[in-house]
């Protein structure tokens, strides 16, 4: 993969690069192979290139004068079409907001802005983050770029693609039960999950409110953690975000990692891997100990609870959060309604996809009268559980290393008529979701047939930099191979 | 859990109704067929015994330490700017500049 944040950031400060022409030859590739006719790869749902050229103006104009440029100048990153844009669309992959645009800006999209990135507009993915392959978007499904006839992951599938066809250096996505790390374990690139309360979450569009966070894509680890180092902090936007010090995740990621002591969960290393995945994550393992790391064997025993647990828990989070697309205040609204209950139905019977209905009428379920103890407490007592795993597993290692999926990418179809089927994929993901620790997709080679595998190193909570150090190493590994 | 008895085509429709949901004949056996996939795989979950287990509703709960840190204070209760109210009126469906317009609300 070609331009990285220290190259473009380099060239535009040597004079030797524009942040405008860096900006234009990207829009050159999503012209030329991003297509809207349903032949491209399908990432990018709108581009925003006036607010994009207007800031890659005025970082060229701060490197002409000689001023010192901000750590993200001129670099060229898309956005979820779930973080709010001021003025852009914001569909959420939905047709209920499919003519909204939001009167702000989420704060991660401020911050990448202050740090001096070029937002190059907004990315598709699965409807409302709902779904392990991107094809429940409303407008169509991503195609992988590194095998067209296959899914890209999701639900940040766009987000993943982006990176992957270089159509820009970095993306944001978001990941309630594995929307960035298992799209980045197929399209080969690296994705962040950072530690639940890290990165403020104003200005996205809320799907798990006690799970949703917002992490970047890069095309290598030092970039991804140049962009979370941007992201992360308090906000006074978001009550949830944590006051806690950020620590320097560049610097960290760059210490040997002798010593660290790497756990290998043994539930996840069970029936169902791929034996190519199986082989790639115990290359890696291999060169992590050979690089100094004590590598132990650990147990999460709760792990084949995550998978229920997680269906309870955000599809009755989902159904309180979808509650407000109403056609009152924003959005598609049913034109011929009599009535304001009537209006509610067919407003959101014409806005939601099959998937998105599927997820409100379970968790309405798990929340109805007669079943609240039965599915949603009983969730949140096995969370408890599962979340209790990890804290153990870290009194005796410093980071866990696992297979990110089951299985390489997909078929296009191959998996979109059978639910269970479909959230059995996020198998290794959720637990780390439930938990809040943090977690990394790094690639770690690929199958006979050309597809990417990806590795997952999960942290501490709050200790992104000792995950940064363990996939810094996994990827400097790669290079051996 | 009940997941033996299962989920009938009228628990679809009065749980459809409580999420103002409107779903076609088609749709119905449907979603019937899939929350109860869904459902049965959820019964998994009575495998474990939680009875003097804490239900935890965020990660902080479970972490010790102060609530600030792990992001669960509340903010100063003071006035401050918020977004203007001609942005927000603007991108909705109907209003009449001041107030969200809606069908009306009583049917008579």
């Amino acid at each position: 993969m070609d331009l990285t944040i220290d190259a473009v950031r380099a060239g535009v400060a040597d004079g030797s690069a524009t942040a405008t022409a860096v900006a234009e030859m990207h829009y050159s590739r999503i012209a030329a192979n991003d297509g809207v006719e349903g032949k491209g790869i399908n990432s990018f749902l709108a581009l925003g290139k006036e607010r994009a050229l207007a800031q890659a103006a005025k970082i060229d104009s701060m490197a002409a004068k000689g001023e010192e440029l901000p750590v993200l100048a001129g670099v060229p990153i898309g956005i979820k079409d779930v973080l709010a844009m001021q003025g852009a669309p914001a569909t959420a992959g939905s047709l209920i907001l499919k003519d909204y645009r939001p009167p702000y800006d989420a704060t991660a999209v401020t911050r990448l802005e202050a740090a001096g990135a070029v937002l190059l507009g907004k990315l598709n993915c699965d409807e409302f983050a709902m779904g392990s392959s991107n094809e429940n978007s409303a407008y169509g499904p991503v195609r992988n770029p590194r095998a067209l006839d296959r899914v890209p992951g999701g639900s940040s599938g766009g987000s993943a693609a982006a990176v992957a066809a270089n159509f820009a250096v970095a993306t944001l996505g978001t990941d309630t039960g594995g929307s960035i790390r298992q799209p980045a374990a197929f399209c080969g690139v690296v994705g962040v999950l950072p530690t639940y309360g890290r990165v403020s979450r104003y200005g996205l569009i809320a799907f798990a409110s006690s799970l949703d966070r917002v992490g970047p894509f890069a095309k290598n680890v030092k970039d991804a953690a140049t962009v979370l180092q941007v992201l992360a902090g308090q906000d006074a936007l978001d009550a949830t975000s944590s006051d806690r010090p950020v620590d320097d995740y560049v610097g960290l990621m760059a210490k040997p990692v002798e010593g660290l002591r790497i756990g290998v969960p043994k539930e996840y290393f069970g029936e169902g891997l791929d034996p190519e995945i199986r082989a790639a994550i115990e290359g890696v393992l291999d060169g992590l100990k050979g690089a100094g790391c004590v590598i132990k064997p650990v147990s999460l025993p709760h792990t084949k609870y995550a998978i229920p647990t997680y269906y309870v828990i955000a599809t009755a989070e989902a159904s309180s959060n979808l509650s407000r697309f109403d056609g009152v205040r924003f959005g598609l609204r049913d034109a011929e309604a009599k009535t304001l209950s009537e209006m509610f139905r067919r407003t959101r019977d014409a806005g939601f996809g099959a998937e998105v209905k599927r997820r409100i009428l379970l968790g309405t379920y798990a929340l109805s009268a007669g079943y609240y103890d039965a599915y949603y407490r009983k969730a949140q007592q096995v969370r408890t559980l599962l979340t209790r795993d990890f804290l153990t597993a870290f009194l005796d290692v410093d980071a866990l290393v696992a297979p990110v999926t089951p299985t390489p990418a997909f078929k296009l179809g191959e998996k979109t008529d059978d639910p269970v089927k479909m959230y059995l994929e996020d198998i290794y993901s959720v637990a780390a979701s439930l938990a809040g620790v943090c977690g990394i997709s790094v690639p770690c080679g690929e199958t006979k047939a050309g597809l990417p595998i990806g590795v997952q190193v999960i942290g501490k909570h709050f200790d992104e930099g000792t995950m940064f150090r363990v996939a810094q190493a996994v990827e400097a590994g790669q290079g051996q191979a | 859990m009940s997941e033996q008895a299962g989920v009938s085509i009228e628990d679809v429709r009065r749980v459809a109704e409580l999420a103002n949901l409107e779903l076609t004949p088609e749709e119905e056996p449907r979603m019937q067929r899939d929350l109860n996939a869904i459902l049965k795989h959820i019964a998994q979950l009575n495998e474990l015994d939680t009875k003097d287990i804490p239900a935890m509703a965020q990660v902080g709960e479970m972490l010790g330490g102060a609530a600030h840190e792990w992001g669960e204070t509340l903010r100063e209760d003071a006035v401050r700017p918020s977004i203007d109210r001609a942005a927000v009126m603007a991108v909705a469906p109907e209003t009449d500049g001041r107030f969200f317009k809606v069908p009306k609300v009583i049917e008579r």
